[in-house]
């Protein structure tokens, strides 16, 4: 049953994750995530729902098995923080060549390099863009609460098995680190052996008889049926971007300016808006749910009726650029960010908002 | 006897596999795969394990092996082949996993995935086709080229002070704890065959009965590669190959414990 607790957003994806009935988790330590690992060894789900836990040697080795897990119709997952997840770009183009569903946490630090074990969201780039080689998508969800955390892991799954397709929970360091009430779902069994023979029939899980061998492979030599395949994949990251958008919307109604921001930044960007309004400042703020698929319709609508947007990153400017392509009208579009694991606060944002457009 | 007679049940001695299916190798003359290949596919179905068998293919010459055998099969990323298969089994313990590698595969890219999936004991069987030399990419430089051995990287021959020593993975494998069985084995007579399918079937065994992981080395040529004629390439390989890769047994705990 649900149950109300307070904790950390790390915390709050291991216990969802077993809620969820999620098949295997395979991770590796690295700061600001382990909480998610520590916290499954300590819950043990392998003694209650059958869940496999197991601390890989390696980033490399983590995906490649949450690769492995999945071409067998398994829900696996694994997570880690920017160095990490620049590892694991190999397997995740292996798991979206391949179609296979999977949710992969990333709770971004600051970087290039090793960086740092702040809070950052200069990964926007690499998780929306694609990431590893070759032409593809992740679904890309942004948590900006402990209980998204928690939800998200099982709308990502949702989503995976649905677009059979690899999700990414773009996090960072401080919706993994900080402490909140959340509402946890109540258990779910795991899917059993049949339910995934019926419900996957992709899945690779030793041919049973009357069926054919199933290959899970992503190579494919003749240049037609590699065209063929890319194809496919483009015809299903259309239709994702047609279905899936999720936005959150704040103050547009009567906004004359407008604060783009994600994940955490979304939260700060909040409250700078309820002070610029009891400063007379009409201000709006659109949180971007979705990261990929990127929401362009309401950016395209909103840029029609107000005067500029201020696109706040905790980077050097990424999701400006997004913003930037789905205007409809030239309005001016600033961006605000902090970085080198540095959160700006509230009066910061709107300083810079009032700077950026001349706001006396 | 007319050819009707010899081709009674009982006249055969020898047969292709049912799970061997008629797609046209890839592999070139001479070439140790297509034998493993059959021995492979021969045990599973002598095993009757051919609806539990999921294979991992390598990156490297073998990379279509799915197209022979007609199990389930991954293809993995170069070198990862140990990290699904480790998932693959932990997932679902009732499998026969087995990943089918070369040495650049098993040796160079794959070096941390082989030994962490060998020194947890993963219940799996690895299949190592070493021939010193990367087939695939056009026969460079393998982690356990020969020293002095010419290949495209090194068209000198192998220098020890500029590329290191012929990596004996097998028998770093064998001083895991994790590893029940490790054997190096060959294909190049037919006494030799018999020997490597024993091999690859006590491997399969052993995954089965949860012994901990199991290594069937193969000392393999490439006749292409090393740019030999067929029976020239396994007279190189028992004169070179076997001073630096001794067939035989280098582990075997499971025959102790019984």
């Amino acid at each position: 049953m649900e149950e109300v607790r307070l904790m950390k957003g790390n915390e709050a994806i291991a216990h969802a994750a077993i809620r969820y009935g999620v098949d295997g988790y395979f991770g590796y330590p690295i700061t600001p995530q382990s909480e998610i690992l520590e916290t499954l060894e300590e819950l043990m789900p392998w003694d209650t729902t059958g869940m496999v836990v197991l601390q890989a040697e390696s980033e490399v080795a983590a995906i490649n098995m949450v690769y492995g897990g999945a071409a067998t119709g398994k829900a696996c997952m694994t997570s880690s923080s920017s160095p990490g997840v620049s590892l694991k770009q190999e397997g995740i183009s292996y798991i979206a060549a391949g179609e296979l569903p999977a949710l992969i946490i990333n709770c971004m630090r600051g970087g290039p390099g090793l960086g740092t074990i702040q809070p950052s969201q200069a990964d926007y780039f690499q998780a929306t863009k694609g990431g590893g080689h070759g032409d593809y998508h992740l679904i890309v969800l942004s948590p900006a609460t402990v209980q998204e955390m928690a939800d998200f892991v099982g709308l990502g799954f949702d989503l995976a098995y649905k677009y059979r397709n690899p999700v990414m929970m773009l996090a960072d360091g401080v919706v993994g680190q900080m402490m909140e009430k959340v509402v946890l779902p109540p258990q779910r069994p795991r899917r059993t052996d049949s339910e995934i023979a019926e419900q996957c029939p992709w899945a690779v899980t030793g041919r049973p008889e009357g069926r054919g061998p199933v290959v899970q492979t992503t190579l494919e030599l003749d240049p037609l049926k590699m065209e063929k395949h890319n194809l496919h994949l483009q015809e299903k990251y259309d239709l994702i971007s047609a279905n899936e958008v999720r936005y959150q919307e704040v103050d547009t109604d009567d906004a004359e300016y407008l604060v783009m921001a994600f994940g955490s930044v979304a939260r700060i960007c909040q409250k700078a808006v309820e002070e610029a309004r009891e400063q007379g400042i009409k201000v709006g703020l659109l949180r971007p749910v979705t990261l990929w698929p990127f929401p362009a319709e309401p950016v395209a609508r909103l840029s029609r009726k107000v005067k500029g947007i201020l696109v706040v990153e905790l980077n050097a400017g990424q999701m400006i650029e997004d913003v930037r392509l789905s205007l409809d009208e030239r309005i001016p579009v600033h961006h605000f960010g902090r970085m080198g694991g540095i959160v700006m606060d509230p009066d910061e944002v709107l300083d810079a908002l009032k700077a950026k457009f001349n706001i006396q | 006897m007319t050819p009707e007679e010899i081709k009674k049940p009982e006249n055969i001695v020898a047969k292709r596999p049912a799970l061997l299916n008629d797609n046209t190798m890839h592999y070139c003359p001479g070439c140790s795969h297509g034998v493993v290949h059959k021995l492979v596919a021969e045990v599973i179905e002598e095993m009757g394990a051919e609806h539990i068998a999921i294979g991992i293919a390598p990156v490297g010459c073998a990379v279509m092996a799915y197209n022979y055998i007609d199990i389930d099969w991954i293809e993995a990323p170069h070198g990862r082949a140990p990290a699904l298969a480790t998932a693959v089994k932990r997932l679902s313990p009732s499998r026969l996993v087995f990943t089918y590698q070369g040495d650049g595969d098993l040796a160079a890219i794959g070096t941390a995935e082989t030994i962490h999936a060998a020194n947890r004991g993963e219940n799996i069987a690895i299949i190592f086709i070493n021939n010193g030399i990367y087939g695939m990419t056009g026969g460079q430089m393998a982690p356990t080229t020969l020293e002095g051995m010419v290949t495209a990287t090194t068209p000198y021959g192998r220098r020890v002070d500029l590329n290191g020593h012929p990596l004996n993975i097998s028998s770093l494998l064998a001083g895991l704890e994790g590893t029940c069985y490790v054997t190096r084995q060959s294909v190049h007579t037919a006494a030799a065959v018999r020997k490597a399918k024993k091999a690859i079937r006590q491997a399969f065994e052993n995954s089965m009965k949860g012994l901990g992981t199991s290594v069937v080395e193969v000392v393999s040529t490439c006749a292409s590669g090393w740019k030999l004629s067929p029976a020239k390439a396994n007279e190189w390989m028992t004169e070179h190959m076997f001073e630096a890769y001794p067939t035989g047994d280098i582990k075997n705990t499971t025959t102790q414990k019984s």
